[in-house]
């Protein structure tokens, strides 16, 4: 196109459809959830008043609110590290499998694609206090059952159990990628070099192109780990106590029950905050790692 | 020797993984094949009876407009990857060979938007939503995502691998931008294009957040709005019914994953 002129038009012409939309969908919505956690504005009721800080103060110091925010620091602590460990695990025994690798590696990743909310229901029956495998299996045992979902010391380890095996199909393929990049020659040089053992070499020459990928995986788990809700929707309902009621489900509780959007706008401002910042690791280390 | 009984070590650690992996399915296909009776007083391990089987699927689509949940999955997966497609071309295209005003505005926004997750969106949407007088409609359950920041990324990043010769040539040929962008660049785009209905298809069909705000009647739900539905009605109590409702809601995205796995699994990796 030679005319500067022409591509100007073709250019306004051809993105101004996603350009209004994405103000429309996206930057109004972020502008306005921005807005009312600084006014006392409630779906359906007056018109908002500006009171500042006050939604943030009120939230911070609310036992409740903080409560959920250590209930998902402690479920993203039992999700991350268990999905990073069996993913790499799982690649690892995958590498040079030979036979059969493409039947593991499906079976591995179909949780992560298989809709969880149904397979909520799954895990519901497994846990089920009179009938579940768990509770049939210590019985059989000669150990007594426990009510796995309605327990506020497994409620919570139990949901981040479901997440485990949600998340490590993720994970392995990440790692699985990274595995089968490390160059051949690489290997073939640490064993002329004289390094004999398995474990030597793992550590010297895959150990330190893992670990990069390791950290972007690091950082994309606890993105998804952060959002966790289906679960707690279906078998907690953030329950028992406030054992389960993760950051997500206090925003979907006090928005959309309660309808008191100030502060579920405020709760969003934080939980915003936390995956914007991930979100610039996850795409620093993408871009790194696209470039290598 | 070592290496025999080592390979027999790996396949034993992987076998006894994959069972760990399928063992939610595995019981559920076995509380599935079940009558309630024998479910409530523990007697899974015994033969399935036919009757049960067939006594807990009708049950299961009798309930709850099971098909309907999934036509209603289909029907809002679909007119959102139409959408989804027919604005991030154009917009990656004009973003990666284009020179005009605000190109940079919009390439950081796609940026941002890359970085901010739906639910966050989904908080001041549903105000928007309930405003505008759409709360349970399908378009409720399409509009808010027809723009796709990863879509209008993906496409960008394929645009700029895409020499300019090739486009310089066409022009030569007398194709108007439009023909261009239809006729020669689509087809090479389908490779990118694929990955990305994949990556589309699973989030938003298994998407429970949005569509448990914004959905309030069985006729608009979608598949794992469905499930909560039928999980907090009477019969969520049926349990054989209850697991053969959650199967059939679970079977049609498992079934694309197991034709075209090789392909969900770069079209999911690739574009992270």
């Amino acid at each position: 196109m030679p005319e500067t002129r022409d591509q100007r038009r073709m250019g306004l012409l051809l993105a101004s459809p996603a350009a209004l939309l994405m103000l429309l969908l996206q930057v109004l919505p972020l502008l306005l959830v921005l807005g009312t956690a600084f006014t006392d504005w409630q779906l359906g009721g007056d018109p908002p008043a500006f009171v500042g800080l006050e939604n943030f103060r009120a939230l911070l110091a609310d036992p409740d609110f903080r409560a959920s925010v250590l209930v998902t620091a402690r479920y993203i602590l039992m999700v991350v590290p268990g999905a990073l460990g069996l993913g790499l695990g799982l690649a690892l025994l995958l590498q040079g499998c030979g036979r059969g690798r493409m039947i593991y590696q499906t079976i591995f990743f179909l949780p992560y694609i298989a809709t969880l909310a149904a397979m909520s229901i799954a895990w519901q029956m497994l846990l089920h206090p009179s009938f579940g495998m768990a509770n049939q299996v210590l019985a059989a045992l000669g150990l007594g059952g426990v009510n796995w979902l309605r327990d506020e010391a497994t409620a919570l380890p139990v949901l981040a159990l479901i997440g485990v095996w949600h998340e490590t199909g993720f994970a392995m393929v990440f790692f699985l990628a990274a595995l089968t990049s490390v160059p051949a020659e690489l290997h073939d040089a640490a064993r002329l070099d004289g390094m004999g053992g398995g474990w030597d070499r793992f550590w010297l020459v895959t150990g330190p192109h893992i670990a990069s990928i390791g950290l972007f995986v690091l950082v994309v788990l606890t993105a998804h780990a952060v959002m966790v809700f289906d679960t707690v929707a279906l078998l907690t309902q953030g329950g028992p106590g406030n054992a389960t009621r993760v950051l997500l489900y206090v925003i979907y509780q006090e928005g959309f029950s309660f309808f008191r959007s100030n502060v579920a706008a405020t709760a969003t401002v934080f939980f915003l905050a936390f995956t914007l910042t991930l979100g610039v690791l996850q795409l620093r280390l993408g871009r790194t790692r696209g470039a290598a | 020797m070592i290496r025999l009984r080592s390979a027999f070590l790996r396949h034993s650690l992987l076998i006894l993984a994959a069972l760990l992996m399928l063992l939610p399915v595995a019981w559920a296909l076995l509380v599935s094949t079940r009558a309630q009776d024998a479910i409530l007083g523990a007697q899974l391990l015994t033969l399935p009876s036919w009757s049960a089987i067939a006594a807990n699927y009708t049950r299961a689509t009798s309930a709850t407009p099971l098909f309907g949940f999934i036509g209603n999955g289909a029907l809002v997966c679909t007119l959102i990857l139409f959408f989804q497609v027919l604005i991030m071309v154009p917009c990656g295209y004009a973003l990666a060979k284009l020179r005009f005003p605000g190109r940079d505005a919009l390439w950081g926004a796609v940026l941002l938007g890359l970085m901010v997750p739906a639910p966050v969106l989904a908080t001041p949407l549903f105000v928007m939503v309930a405003t505008a007088g759409l709360m349970d409609t399908v378009a409720a359950l399409v509009v808010p995502w027809v723009v796709s920041s990863l879509g209008i990324f993906l496409m960008r990043q394929f645009f700029r691998r895409v020499p300019d010769e090739l486009i310089e040539a066409a022009r030569l040929d007398g194709l108007g931008e439009i023909d261009l962008l239809v006729r020669v660049l689509l087809p090479l785009a389908r490779p990118t294009l694929g990955a990305f209905a994949i990556i589309s298809l699973v989030a938003h069909w298994n998407d429970l957040y949005w569509p448990s705000i914004v959905v309030t009647s069985a006729e608009r739900a979608t598949p794992p709005f469905g499930v909560m539905l039928f999980q907090t009605q009477e019969a969520g109590t049926e349990y054989g019914a209850l697991m053969a409702g959650s199967l059939i809601i679970a079977m049609p995205l498992m079934a694309a994953f197991l034709l075209l796995q090789r392909r969900f699994v770069e079209g999911l990796v690739a574009m992270k």
